[in-house]
C-alpha cells in the first residue's frame, strides 16, 4: 500500500525525500535510509546486495570468468578431446599457430572479408538512411522491407542465398544469363575466385539493414538548426551534407564501425552453411578453422589458442578505434 | 532578412527556405528528386523482398517445379507436400525446442541482468566497483574463446547426464537443454545496459519506499522494475532473437536430433539431404515465421532498442 504512493516519478522526484509525511518516519531514524552509517546498518546492506548479485554472478564466474582462465590454461596443453593424457607444452601451441599455413591464410580471408563487407555494408546502409528520412511516402514500409534480412534467422538467409547461387538452377545465373551480362553460367561458391566475393554479397545484403537503423536514429538526432543555419549560409545540398550531416554522424558511423569489425571478424555461420570453408580454403576464416580444430579434429588446447589470437586481433582493433574516438573527441 | 528568419518556426522555415527561390520551377526540381529516391529506393527493396518472395513461393512447390528453369514465381500446381514431408519428419520439434531454449534464456537474463545491475546501481556493498569492472571488462570477450573451456565444463558438471560427483563417467551438461541455456543465463552487456538505466532513477524514488517499510526485494520488484520497462521490453526482443538464432553454440553442443534447435536442424538437413528443397524451404518460412511476426508486433521497441544499443553502447 505505502509502496504504491511513491510510486508516480512526478510526483516525488522535485522534492526527494523531504515530502515524507513525518509522521512516517521510523522514529529515531535519519530521514534517509541510504545515509545510515551503522555498521550493523551498511552490513545489512550489503548482504542483500550480494543476495541480488548471486545467482548471476554464480553463471557469470563460471562459464565467463572460469572459462577464461581455464582457457588460457589450455593453450599451454597438448589437450585432445580423445587421448588420456593432455600433457603440459609450454609455448609448443603458439609456436605451431606461426607456422600452421591454413591459420594464416584463414587470417587473411577474415581481414579480406571485414575489410570488404563493413564498408560496403555501412554505405549502403547510410544512403538509404539518407533517402529515407526524407519526407516520402511509404517510408515505414521501404524501411521493414530493408530491414526484413536482419529479422531472419542466419541460417534461412544462407539457405536462400545458397540456393541463388546455384550454378545449375540459381536464380542469378538465370537472369544474368538473360539479361547476356555472363554467356556461361557462373559456379558462384566453388569457383576460387568468386567463392569469398559471394559470401560477402550475402553478408552485406543481411547487414545494410542494421546499418541504415542506426544511421537513421543518428540523423534524427542532428539538432535541425545546424542544417538551417548552414542554409542560410548558403551551402547546397552536397555541401551540407559533406560539412554538416557527416560530421555529425562521426559517433555513430564509429559505432557501426567497431560493431562491424567485431561482428565480421567471428563470421562463421554463413561459412558453415554456404561452403564449409572451400574451395581449397578459400572462404575459410578464423572461427571457421577454430571450429574444425576443436571439433574435428578434437584439439582442443590449440584451438583455444587460436581463439586468443582471435580475441587479440579483436583487442587490438578495439584500441585502435576507441584511441580514434578519443582524439575526434566525439 | 535575418530578423524573418530567426521569427519562423524551423519545420516552417525549412519549407520557405525551398520554396523561397521560385515558386513553380522549384515544385518541378522537388518532384524530379522524388522521382531520383524512388527510383533507387524501388529497385532497392525490390532486391530485399525478391528472396523472400522466392522463398515463400518455392516452398509451396513441387520439387521438381523447384528446379524449373525459367524459375516460376508463381507456383503453378501450389501444393503443401513440402510443409506436410517437413511436419512428418518430427522437424516440428525443433521449433518448439527454439522456442522453450530461447525464452528461458530469455526469462533467465531479464531476471539475472535485472538483479544484478540493480545490486550494481541502487545498492552499496564493498567491493562494488571491482565487480562492475570484472562484469565491463568482460563485454570485449567474444563467446569463440569460451567456448572451447565451456564445452569442457559442462562435460564435467557434476551429477548430471550419468556424471558422478567429480563430473567423470557421463557426458554431464553436453546434449542438454540445459547446456543450451545456463551459460546465456545472464548477459555482462546485459547488465551494463541496465545499469546505466537504473543509475538515471532518483534514489529518493526508492528511499521513499524504504522508508514506509518496503524489503529491498520489493523496491526492486514494484518500483525498479516497472521504471525500467522500456529497456527491460527492448532487451527481451534482442535476447530472444539472439538466443532463437544462435547457431554455434548448438552446432557444438548437440548431438541428439530430438533436441536440434531450428537453425541447426535446418543447416544439418542442408548437409544430410542435398535433394530434399522442397522440405528444407517450407521449414525455412517456417523457422522464419516467428521472427517477422515477433519483429512486426514490438517493430517500435525494436528500432528504438535498437537505437539506444547504437547510442549507448
Amino acid at each position: 500500500m505505502a509502496v504504491d504512493t511513491a510510486r508516480p516519478a512526478s510526483r516525488t522526484r522535485p522534492s526527494g525525500p523531504r515530502r515524507v509525511p513525518a509522521a512516517r518516519r521510523p522514529s529515531g531514524s535519519r530521514p534517509s535510509p541510504t545515509r545510515s552509517t551503522s555498521l550493523a546498518g551498511r552490513m545489512g546492506r550489503a548482504w542483500r546486495a550480494y543476495l541480488f548479485l548471486s545467482p548471476g554472478l554464480i553463471v557469470f564466474s563460471l562459464f565467463t570468468v572460469f572459462a577464461l582462465l581455464f582457457g588460457f590454461y589450455l593453450t599451454f596443453h597438448e589437450w585432445n578431446l580423445i587421448s588420456q593424457d593432455k600433457p603440459f607444452v609450454g609455448l609448443q601451441n603458439y609456436m605451431d599457430l606461426a607456422e600452421d599455413e591454413s591459420f594464416l591464410k584463414s587470417i587473411v580471408n577474415t581481414f579480406y572479408f571485414t575489410g570488404a563487407s563493413v564498408p560496403i555494408t555501412m554505405a549502403i546502409g547510410f544512403c538509404l538512411a539518407l533517402l529515407l528520412n526524407q519526407a516520402i511516402k511509404f517510408k515505414g514500409l521501404f524501411r521493414t522491407l530493408f530491414f526484413l534480412p536482419q529479422v531472419t534467422p542466419f541460417v534461412v538467409v544462407a539457405i536462400i542465398w545458397k540456393w541463388l547461387y546455384n550454378g545449375d538452377y540459381g536464380l542469378f545465373n538465370f537472369y544474368l544469363l538473360k539479361t547476356q551480362l555472363i554467356r556461361e553460367p557462373l559456379l558462384w561458391l566453388s569457383d576460387q575466385n568468386l567463392a569469398m566475393p559471394a559470401v560477402i554479397l550475402m553478408s552485406v545484403w543481411s547487414g545494410v539493414g542494421f546499418s541504415m537503423v542506426i544511421y537513421l536514429a543518428g540523423l534524427q538526432g542532428i539538432p535541425h538548426e545546424l542544417q538551417e543555419a548552414a542554409k542560410v549560409d548558403g551551402a547546397g545540398s552536397w555541401q551540407r551534407l559533406w560539412n554538416v550531416t557527416i560530421p555529425q554522424l562521426a559517433p555513430t558511423t564509429l559505432f557501426l564501425l567497431v560493431m562491424g569489425i567485431i561482428g565480421s571478424l567471428q563470421v562463421f555461420t554463413q561459412i558453415f552453411v554456404m561452403t564449409k570453408g572451400g574451395p581449397v580454403e578459400r572462404t575459410s576464416t578464423m572461427v571457421y578453422y577454430i571450429y574444425e580444430a576443436a571439433f574435428k579434429f578434437y584439439e582442443m588446447g590449440y584451438a583455444t589458442t587460436l581463439a586468443f589470437v582471435l580475441f587479440a586481433i579483436t583487442l587490438v582493433f578495439t584500441w585502435i578505434q576507441l584511441r580514434l574516438y578519443r582524439k575526434a573527441d566525439l | 532578412m535575418s530578423a524573418t528568419v530567426e521569427v519562423l518556426q524551423p519545420q516552417e522555415l525549412d519549407r520557405r527556405s525551398e520554396l523561397r527561390p521560385e515558386g513553380a520551377g522549384d515544385r518541378k526540381r522537388r518532384w524530379i528528386r522524388y522521382a531520383l529516391i524512388y527510383l533507387i529506393l524501388i529497385p532497392g527493396a525490390i532486391l530485399f523482398v525478391g528472396p523472400f518472395a522466392w522463398l515463400v513461393s518455392a516452398s509451396f512447390q513441387r520439387t521438381g517445379d523447384i528446379f524449373s528453369w525459367p524459375p516460376q514465381w508463381i507456383p503453378q500446381d501450389p501444393t503443401v507436400e513440402g510443409y506436410a514431408e517437413f511436419a512428418q519428419t518430427g522437424a516440428l520439434r525443433w521449433f518448439a525446442n527454439s522456442a522453450f531454449v530461447a525464452t528461458s534464456v530469455t526469462v533467465l537474463q531479464l531476471l539475472l541482468n535485472s538483479m544484478c545491475a540493480f545490486a550494481f546501481a541502487k545498492l552499496k556493498f564493498p567491493g562494488r566497483e571491482p565487480l562492475f569492472l570484472l562484469v565491463l571488462a568482460t563485454m570485449m570477450v567474444p563467446p569463440q574463446i569460451t567456448m572451447i573451456p565451456n564445452y569442457l565444463i559442462l562435460q564435467r558438471i557434476p551429477l548430471f547426464g550419468g556424471n558422478d560427483l567429480f563430473g567423470n563417467g557421463g557426458h554431464g551438461m553436453l546434449d542438454s537443454y540445459a547446456g543450451l541455456i545456463l551459460p546465456g543465463a545472464v548477459s555482462a552487456f546485459g547488465i551494463f545496459l541496465l545499469r546505466q538505466f537504473m543509475m538515471t532513477i532518483p534514489d529518493e524514488l526508492l528511499d521513499a519506499a524504504r522508508v514506509d517499510g518496503a524489503s529491498e526485494f520489493r523496491v526492486y520488484r514494484q518500483i525498479m522494475l516497472p521504471l525500467c520497462r522500456p529497456v527491460l521490453a527492448a532487451t527481451a526482443i534482442f535476447t530472444f532473437m539472439a538466443a532463437w538464432e544462435d547457431f554455434l553454440w548448438p552446432l557444438i553442443i548437440l548431438s541428439d536430433p530430438g533436441k536440434f534447435t531450428a537453425p541447426l536442424g535446418l543447416a544439418m538437413f542442408v548437409m544430410k539431404n542435398q535433394t530434399e528443397w522442397g522440405m528444407l524451404l517450407a521449414g525455412s518460412v517456417i523457422a522464419t515465421l516467428p521472427m517477422v511476426i515477433v519483429f512486426m508486433i514490438f517493430q517500435r521497441q525494436f528500432v528504438q532498442g535498437v537505437a539506444m544499443s547504437g547510442i549507448k553502447g
